[in-house]
């Protein structure tokens, strides 16, 4: 069999312009349910051997997005490439190579979790039977399920339902991890070790696109984030571009508000004050550097001075503008 | 390597991984204990009938067909247990096994997992369909087998006495027990195919069964109104019971054949619809 292009060899390691497709590359994907516009237009791009942060609240389109980067909904409008194929249409090339955890873990209640992967395995006619048993074993073990893999699933606890879940995902090698909100009702433990194995398997190479809505928890791990608001891809890019997109503010604390606020404002930045001998001086072009030497070419006595760069969580509620509500 | 034989190779995987779903998909079915107790009932149904019949020996001509003539040959059993038990029960198992077929897995998500596995959504389809094709021949030899083996034990098998009066002589007449089960069979699959194609129009599972069962009823009723024969010879159910035809001494094969064949044209109907839908449908569960 020929060996799929592997996607550790990241964009660097590619000879020169030679850069392998995305991932995920979108063009103007569009879904309409009825009269309602779920997902409008978006061109969503997923860099080889990036971690993919997909953001949004709960409506805002992401996982009717992911639905149809699997082929599972098709289409209003636009076109979807999957690590340079074609989806739909070349599902059946492209899928064995994507894990997906879509909307939470599905399994027969009735079948122990083994059982379980074995139907996902029998189900995958590009699976070899013979190493089914061992590729099963080591899926179960890299989740941490092996002691309870005979267990039914109906008794498992909904953290033990995600891990197998997360377990079917990595039941062969894959080039692309599709993970929609792997850590939902997993105990902090739990969640910290979604995130130690997302991160494994991005150093193993692997791009792995993750959807949540616990902010904190993407930009612990992402090299990348999309923001979806409304069925709009509003923020795309590099963790750090997107965030230095937001603006920076420094905090000075001095016994002179007055006068620093004066002079600040004299040189064109928006300062108020914020607390006792505190102020907060926005600056959307200009460094940090220039604030200590304005206020103290002025003579205003400094106690302190930190720049306040905003998480994901600020600049997602200043682009979208309505925090986690859902949006009819 | 010769090119065709490395097709004919890709043909062979392409098989193998075929019967491993299936495998896979007939342990699913029966291991859940729902479809194990559907089963169960099936073959208890002749067992009941053959005890009542040695405890009561009923009058001649009373209750269904063939009945007063199990004392004389325990074959009579499986025709009895066959009869009775084909305007409903027969409908009721074969409605929740075609009707939790797709509805099921989409009403539990599996659904979304199998087909980014991925199974293609034809291939998902025919392993279903021969999953429920299985569960129906294996649903009407149970039945039979368990008659067949309650009738010996209780009455003992003879010489068939055919309808006609004539007699066959045993291994005749088991041939001709066989091809009542095919027969049944046949008739049965076209039936369950509808409630396949039902199991893709919805995520309900419940509401799958029920409307797959009542496909079987309606077709009954439609039976039963004497001012829609001119219809009737086209029903789903209407032929049904027409296995009698094989208990004649000159059996009326073009009947027969004509009666399966249209069996297998409403499978054919059900089965490509079925396929449009499920080739066509959102997976949005």
């Amino acid at each position: 069999m020929a060996a799929p292009p592997q996607a550790s060899a990241g964009p660097a390691a590619v000879p020169n312009g030679a850069a392998p497709a995305p991932a995920v590359r979108t063009h103007g994907l569009t879904r309409h349910f009825g009269s309602q516009v779920a997902v409008d237009g978006i061109d969503l791009e997923v860099p080889r051997g990036a971690v993919y942060g997909f953001l949004g609240p709960n409506g805002s389109g992401k996982t009717t997005t992911i639905r149809m980067l699997l082929g599972l909904v098709r289409p209003t409008a636009g076109d979807v490439e999957v690590l340079g194929e074609a989806m739909p249409g070349r599902a059946g090339d492209v899928l064995p190579r994507v894990g997906a955890l879509i909307e939470g873990p599905a399994f027969h209640p009735y079948l122990s979790g083994r059982a379980n992967l074995r139907r996902l395995d029998a189900a995958d006619a590009t699976s070899d039977p013979r190493t089914s048993r061992a590729r099963i074993e080591q899926a179960l073990a890299r989740v941490g399920l092996t002691a309870a893999a005979g267990k039914r699933y109906r008794n498992y606890s909904l953290g033990m339902k995600q891990r197998l879940g997360l377990a079917g995902a990595l039941l062969r090698p894959r080039d692309l991890l599709v993970l929609d909100e792997p850590t939902n009702g997993l105990d902090p433990q739990g969640t910290r070790e979604v995130r130690r194995l997302v991160r494994d398997l991005a150093a193993d190479g692997l791009t792995v696109l993750v959807s949540s809505h616990l902010l904190s928890e993407i930009e612990q791990v992402a090299t990348h984030v999309g923001m979806m608001s409304a069925g709009r891809l509003l923020r795309q890019g590099p963790l750090g571009e997107v965030l230095s997109a937001g603006t920076t503010s420094v905090r000075v604390e001095t016994p002179d508000v007055d006068r620093a606020r004066t002079c600040l404002a004299g040189a064109g930045f928006t300062a108020r004050v914020t607390g006792p001998d505190t102020l907060t001086a926005a600056m959307p072009d200009r460094p940090v550097e220039d604030v200590a030497a304005l206020l103290v070419g002025v003579g205003v006595r400094l106690r302190g001075l930190a720049v306040e760069r905003p998480d994901l969580e600020d600049l997602f509620v200043a682009v979208t503008g309505e925090g986690f509500d859902v949006q009819q | 390597m010769s090119s065709s034989k490395v097709a004919a190779r890709q043909r062979g995987l392409r098989l193998g991984s075929f019967a491993r779903l299936y495998r896979s998909e007939m342990r699913l079915l029966l291991a859940r204990r729902r479809n194990a107790a559907l089963l169960a009932a099936l073959v208890l149904i002749p067992l009941f009938i053959g005890v009542a019949v040695k405890v009561s020996n009923p009058e001649h001509g009373d209750g269904p067909p063939f009945l007063d003539r199990i004392t004389g040959n325990g074959l009579f059993l499986v025709f009895t247990a066959l009869t009775v038990s084909l305007p409903f029960f027969f409908p009721l198992v074969l409605g929740v096994v075609a009707g939790d077929a797709v509805a099921g897995e989409a009403s539990i998500g599996t659904l979304r997992y199998l087909l980014t596995v991925p199974v293609s959504r034809t291939r998902l389809l025919m392993v279903k369909t021969c999953a429920v094709a299985t569960f129906t021949v294996l649903s009407a030899v149970l039945m039979s087998a368990m008659a067949l083996v309650a009738g010996a034990g209780l009455f003992g098998v003879h010489a068939l006495v055919l309808l006609s009066g004539d007699t066959v002589g045993i291994g005749a007449a088991l041939l001709r027990t066989a091809g009542v089960i095919a027969y049944v069979s046949i008739a049965l699959f076209g039936f369950a195919a509808g409630g396949l194609l039902i199991s893709t129009l919805t995520e309900n599972p419940l509401a799958a069964m029920a409307s797959a069962v009542s496909l079987a009823i309606l077709s009954a009723i439609l039976d039963a109104v004497p001012q829609l024969s001119a219809i009737h010879p086209a029903l789903l159910t209407d032929h049904w019971l027409g296995f009698g035809e094989l208990l004649r001494t000159s059996v009326d094969t073009s009947a027969l054949v004509r009666w399966s064949l249209l069996h297998l044209a409403y499978a054919a109907v059900f089965l490509s619809l079925a396929w449009t839908r499920m080739i066509t449908k959102d997976v949005t569960s």
